[in-house]
């Protein structure tokens, strides 16, 4: 039943969410995110569902809001700047506890920038980019498979815990196109909802809000949050590795630059040199506790990334100070070239005296 | 012999509003239209940032707090998620026409089937009297302390700027110094109410309010200052209806 298609990133994101039974969506063109907005326009109607084109990211998060609000599935796209004008609706999510899947295809910045594939949106995914104490999932996948999984997972999580859950994903991999197979099982849909705004009928009225004047009751709230993602990190923490085992040399990247690290590692293992990839899947929560615990091991470790170097800073507190960590960056959305990562890893290996 | 009851769409609470404050009237007649129309357990209200932030306190009804200026936008995927439910935002002058006009243009302009409560008093009461769209040309407030004068815009009518598109259906306007005006404004409420359930389209009711606080001003002479210097200067009544 389940076929193979030939999809890119925004597609098969776009697809998969639908698969899991998100019948609405709203948005507002940006590139390079705009084939989910064209895909949802196109199928959602299909299945009696909603598409809106919004008439700004600030009126797309809060339509977003008034149907999360009603406990349905919900999700809203957009790019760099366009998460910028998001980051008041996310946090009002944050504050209201409500669900939602949102997509950030990360161009690079600051400003309008470029709109080249970057890594450069990591700070405002994964410390809330909007005001006040909170947080959000945040997804990050390396292949067009993966994104359709990690969306089906992203909803799953969203309504789980009533959080906000980001696929975050470098603009090469939105664009990207290649062959998937959409999981088209139901998601499942039991979670408790008697939060929601449907009509008061037979209860007494909900009410979905984001403002806390009692005295200490915003503090009560948050201590409450602090629980969840806490239960959050323990539980849904996820990342891939890749011949760490016994490695030296360990390349930290996640999305398009995990895949290129990837072969990199094949190409060094080939030559005996013991390199391995360690690939967060999940952003927040970070896998430090793995870093910390089970890859301390490593002589060096890189991290591979198209910023200039804000994952970085998430090895760096979880390894320390006096541990070896290096930065290969590359900015303002500029690619990357897979040599300059041969090149930075053998600038290490000539450090350690190694022949190459 | 009419015998005026508590509404059940209304708690039986005391407000926070100032005293000879519009809000608490409105509150009550919204309240008796959608008790009258047996609505109340199929409604879902939106309240704004401003005085009326926290009317879920006072409203029996599943209500969503907005964001400042975005209540068009929440109540559209609302009534998108819950097309057979009665939704409405409730709105003062400086959400609905200052940081949430575009909010307002586009719902109104999609013909979202809904109907916004707009409680104009001309002025931002929660954060100490500022200037608001609605202020006249001369009045002083917090930020106009010399009075409002060109350079800080003319007054926004909504009616002129929503009236043209054609999903529009319904637009009226009240005001609530005098019983037969509190009448009258319920009756355009409910009439309002009953087009969106009936599917008709985007409907708004501008109510004149006062703020006998930031207009410093008795409640009394609040009452009257609306009746002698604003109503006589605007159209009244239903002015759209299609």
């Amino acid at each position: 039943m389940s076929k193979k298609e030939l999809l890119c990133g925004n597609e098969a994101i776009s697809e998969a969410a639908i698969k899991a039974g998100c019948r609405y969506y709203y948005g507002y063109p940006i590139t390079p995110q705009n084939e989910i907005s064209a895909y949802m326009a196109l199928h959602l109607p299909k299945v009696d569902g909603t598409f809106i084109q919004a008439e700004s990211e600030i009126a797309a998060i809060n339509m977003a809001a008034g149907t999360a609000a009603t406990g349905k599935r919900v999700m809203t796209s957009s790019s760099g700047p366009g998460l910028s004008l998001k980051q008041e609706g996310l946090s009002f999510f944050a504050a209201a506890e409500l669900p939602l899947v949102v997509v950030d295809a990360m161009r690079a910045g600051p400003g309008l920038g470029n709109i080249t594939p970057s890594q450069a949106d990591y700070f405002q995914a994964t410390r809330g980019g909007g005001h006040g104490d909170y947080r959000q999932i945040v997804l990050a996948p390396a292949s067009v498979s993966e994104a359709a999984e990690l969306t089906r997972r992203a909803f799953y999580l969203a309504d789980k815990y009533r959080i906000v859950a980001m696929l975050l994903l470098d603009g090469m991999l939105a664009q990207t196109r290649e062959p998937v197979v959409i999981n088209q099982d139901p998601l499942e849909d039991d979670f408790d909802k008697s939060w929601a705004v449907t009509g008061c009928k037979g209860r007494t009225p909900n009410v979905v809000k984001s403002l806390f004047l009692q005295e200490r009751s915003l503090e009560e709230f948050i201590e409450k949050q602090l629980i969840k993602y806490s239960v959050i990190e323990e539980t849904e923490t996820e990342a891939e590795l890749y011949h760490t085992a016994d490695a030296e040399y360990i390349l930290i990247a996640y999305g398009t630059p995990a895949r290129m690290c990837r072969s990199v590692v094949d190409r060094y293992r080939a030559k005996g040199i013991k390199v391995g990839l360690l690939r967060p899947v999940t952003l927040w929560p970070y896998p430090s506790r793995m870093l910390r615990d089970t890859l301390r091991h490593a002589k060096h470790y890189l991290v591979v990334e198209w910023s200039a170097g804000q994952m970085f800073e998430d090895v760096r507190i979880a390894l320390g100070y006096d541990r070896p960590i290096h930065l290969l960056s590359k900015l303002g959305g500029s690619l990357m070239d897979i040599e300059e990562i041969d090149n930075k890893l053998d600038e290490l290996l000539i450090n350690q005296g190694a022949r190459i | 012999m009419t015998t005026y009851t508590m509404p059940e769409s209304l708690k039986n609470v005391r407000t926070h509003y100032c005293p000879g404050c519009s809000h608490g009237i409105i509150h009550k007649i919204l309240a008796e239209c959608i008790d009258e129309l047996n609505m109340r357990e199929n409604t879902v209200g939106v309240s704004p940032v401003g005085c009326a932030v926290i009317a879920y306190e006072y409203l029996n009804l599943d209500m969503v707090e907005a964001l400042h200026g975005r209540a068009p936008a929440i109540a559209t995927g609302l009534k998108r998620a819950l097309p057979d439910k009665l939704v409405f935002t409730y709105q003062g002058d400086g959400d609905l026409l200052a940081i949430g006009i575009s909010e307002l243009i586009h719902a109104a302009n999609r013909g979202e089937n809904f109907t916004i409560i707009f409680v104009n008093n001309r002025v931002y009461g929660m954060t100490g009297g500022q200037m608001a769209p609605t202020t006249a040309p001369g009045q002083k407030t917090l930020t106009t302390p010399y009075g409002r004068d060109g350079k800080m815009g003319e007054p926004i009518d909504v009616m002129h700027l929503i009236e043209p598109f054609s999903n529009v259906k319904y637009l009226a306007r009240g005001a609530v110094y005098h019983p037969n005006e509190i009448r009258k404004t319920k009756n355009l409420i409910k009439r309002a109410l009953e087009m969106q359930i009936s599917g008709d389209g985007f409907s708004l009711v501008e109510v004149l309010a006062t703020c006998p606080t930031y207009w410093r001003m008795s409640p009394g002479e609040a009452m009257d200052y609306v009746k002698d210097n604003i109503a006589p200067h605007v159209q009244m009544g239903v002015i759209k209806e299609q």
